[in-house]
């Protein structure tokens, strides 16, 4: 950046360690999400927010961090994602009493509920010790009896008004890679037993600031940052709210992801190129420098672990002041030992040890906004639960959250106005 | 239970030549082999290398050599090799960059030289929205759509590790999988190239591929059906 203006991209080629300096008049940021934070996710291992961390540094704010969309069905332990399909094709949630437990949740819709809803009943089941043999996982169960018993229960029928069963060969055929998941790492085959299953680290919602032409926004104001883009989970235009509903991701990468395409474009045709700071790799090589030559006093592992377990112990489907408030020291502490850590690879060719300890210093700044975000929203908003402030609170905070960080890592917080266009907020009811 | 770990090494910073690490490591059976290099690439040796994104099989990123077979090490489970001993070695018939990083630009080259995307230059339909499809025209191409690209078929293949000029079977179910979609208009520039000195007939029908292929598609059924489409001039 130069004067307030995108001024290109300081990159690291992996394969060589060389930086490189793009020069452009217009810049698009599409790096992704950050559910890499904790424990038990869907998101592969590059998911490390890099984008978000990249612009907070600079000044520029991360927008609802605290909203961060946990699935309810993630195979137990790994958190690989099992569709919802699942569910749509008939399949139903027990817990370790064989109760089909989401008739108490959502007694119209049942295992059909939105994703945030049956993340927290399956959190519920699971912390009042009804998880599969008192363990934290419940089963997803995609037998043809068992959807075939529930489907007449609930008298469900074909768009023609024949009765909807199924066969084990039309589940396969429906969910061919649930099958194959399930059977690679658990051993079990969806038609014959049910799925262990636990809820998983999937989607973020907030991320970098956009207007709904993509471009980055600043302050509550909605001051454009010129030359500057986001677009896809690192962006938040916020087209999802407090929560998001499945597929909806779609929006933020074919629609926004286009405008943002578009908008660059037409600004990189129209502007002057400016000018590069004086030494634009300085800061880059100095976060190289700072990796490579830390004390060595603390593992990149062991933080990392460290980082999964705190934000999935307390900054995860349910949250409270307490928890929280543990979490913002804890990650303060861990993001102050990441200072001793030392990246024990010299070379330069593919150094993947670099790169995964610079996304872990990414994450620890994302989950620290995020902790901070989520423990001063004194409500229950979409995926955001605080067990203390169970209600939503239109009257104080209607409002999204901005988050700035300092260079000492301090956060600071501001909040900017919902725009409410066709639809009001309203309670859901199942 | 324990596990030696045996692992290909080679620092090009460093080695005059490649040699094997082995590392003894308490495992649970249920471990995947990814999860094993995570283990010593964070706790044990961080400058192993190796290539990893999704870790279940979605997005074809550690495609390697287990065992002496090619595998996705994120969709093998340790109790799955019935050994304690798992060797592990980068994909054949590639150039080694560094550990169990080889050079993918050869196989990529190779991808991108049969079009691999759908060429349609007709007006869109009246509606301008969809060019609609049945499902049994869909259900022609299905099993070659299920290519993650991570090339454990066209480095097990003896005719690519003979001669890497032949495009191989990843490229060949890649031009499969749009040669026989009915809204593809691109079938006979693909065949074209496909029908050269380096195209299909460099397979043997030695089925390896078939064996190694992560995603269980039918590949040298795959590259049988483009032979035929260039014989006979027909795609059915």
């Amino acid at each position: 950046m130069d004067k307030g203006v995108a001024a290109g991209v300081v990159a690291v080629e992996l394969a060589t360690g060389e930086i490189h300096v793009f020069h452009a008049k217009s810049v698009v940021l599409a790096t992704g999400g950050h559910g890499r934070m904790w424990e038990i996710t869907s998101n592969a291992y590059a998911y490390t927010g890099d984008g978000v961390a990249i612009t907070l540094r600079k000044g520029i704010p991360a927008e609802d961090m605290e909203f961060f969309q946990f699935h309810p069905t993630g195979i137990y332990r790994l958190g690989i994602l099992i569709t919802e399909a699942v569910r749509g094709e008939g399949g139903i949630l027990f817990n370790g009493k064989g109760e089909r437990f989401m008739e108490r949740y959502a007694p119209t819709i049942k295992d059909l509920a939105s994703r945030d809803v049956i993340s927290r009943a399956v959190y519920l089941e699971i912390k009042e010790g009804r998880g599969i043999n008192g363990s934290n996982y419940i089963h997803l169960d995609i037998r043809p009896e068992t959807v075939n018993k529930y489907a007449e229960l609930d008298g469900r029928t074909h768009p023609d008004g024949t009765p909807y069963r199924v066969t084990a060969e039309e589940v396969l055929a429906k969910i061919p890679d649930i099958a194959d998941f399930c059977r690679t790492y658990l051993g079990v085959d969806p038609v014959k037993d049910p799925m262990p299953i636990q809820p998983t680290a999937h989607y973020g919602m907030g991320g970098i600031p956009t207007n709904k032409l993509g471009q980055v926004v600043i302050d509550n104001q909605e001051t454009v940052l010129p030359g500057l883009y986001a677009a896809g989970e690192c962006a938040c235009v916020s087209v999802h709210g407090a929560n998001r509903l499945g597929t909806n991701s779609l929006v933020d990468l074919v629609v926004f992801g286009k405008h943002a395409g578009i908008q660059a474009a037409e600004y990189a045709s129209g502007a002057y190129m400016p000018s590069l700071p004086a030494d634009a790799e300085e800061y880059t090589r100095k976060q190289i420098s700072d990796l490579m030559n830390g004390s060595g006093k603390e593992k990149a592992a062991q933080i990392g672990r460290e980082l999964r377990k705190v934000m999935a112990d307390d900054v995860g489907v349910f949250r409270t002041e307490e928890a929280l408030g543990h979490a913002v020291e804890k990650v303060k502490e861990l993001r102050e030992r990441f200072t001793q850590v030392r990246v024990n690879d010299t070379g330069k060719v593919f150094n993947t040890e670099l790169l995964n300890t610079w996304e872990l210093g990414n994450l620890l700044d994302l989950a620290l906004v995020t902790s901070v975000s989520a423990l001063e929203r004194k409500e229950s908003r979409g995926a955001h639960a605080r067990e203390d402030f169970p209600r939503r609170n239109d009257t104080e905070w209607l409002k999204h959250t901005l988050a700035y960080m300092d260079e000492f890592g301090r956060v600071r917080l501001e909040y900017k106005p919902v725009k409410i266009t066709q639809f009001s907020p309203q309670d859901r009811v199942y | 239970m324990e596990i030696r770990l045996k692992v290909f090494r080679y620092q090009p910073e460093k080695d005059q030549r490649p040699r094997y690490d082995v590392f003894t490591l308490e495992v649970d059976p249920t471990d995947r082999v990814l999860d094993l290099l995570e283990y010593v690439h964070g706790d044990v040796d961080g400058s192993l290398a190796f290539r990893r994104s999704c870790a279940h099989g979605v997005c074809g990123s550690d495609a390697m050599r287990i065992n002496g077979r090619n595998m996705l090490a994120c969709k093998v489970l340790v109790r799955d090799i019935h050994s304690s001993e798992i060797t592990v070695e980068p994909l054949l018939g590639m150039k080694v960059i560094k550990d169990l990083i080889v050079d993918m630009d050869p196989f990529f080259d190779h991808y991108k030289s049969v079009l691999p995307y759908l060429i349609n230059d007709a007006p869109l339909p009246e509606d301008g929205k969809e060019r609609l499809q049945s499902p049994d025209a869909r259900e022609r191409f299905d099993d070659t759509t299920k290519c993650i690209l991570c090339a454990a078929c066209t480095t097990s293949c003896p005719s690519f590790w003979a001669n890497d000029r032949y495009l191989g079977p990843a490229a060949i179910v890649n031009a499969h999988r749009f040669v026989f979609d009915s809204r593809d208009t691109g079938a006979a520039r693909r065949l074209e190239v496909l029908n050269e000195q380096f195209g299909v007939w460099r397979c043997r029908t030695a089925f390896n591929c078939t064996e190694a292929c992560p995603r269980d598609i039918k590949i040298t059924q795959a590259i049988a059906e483009v032979k035929r489409a260039i014989i006979t001039g027909k795609l059915v």
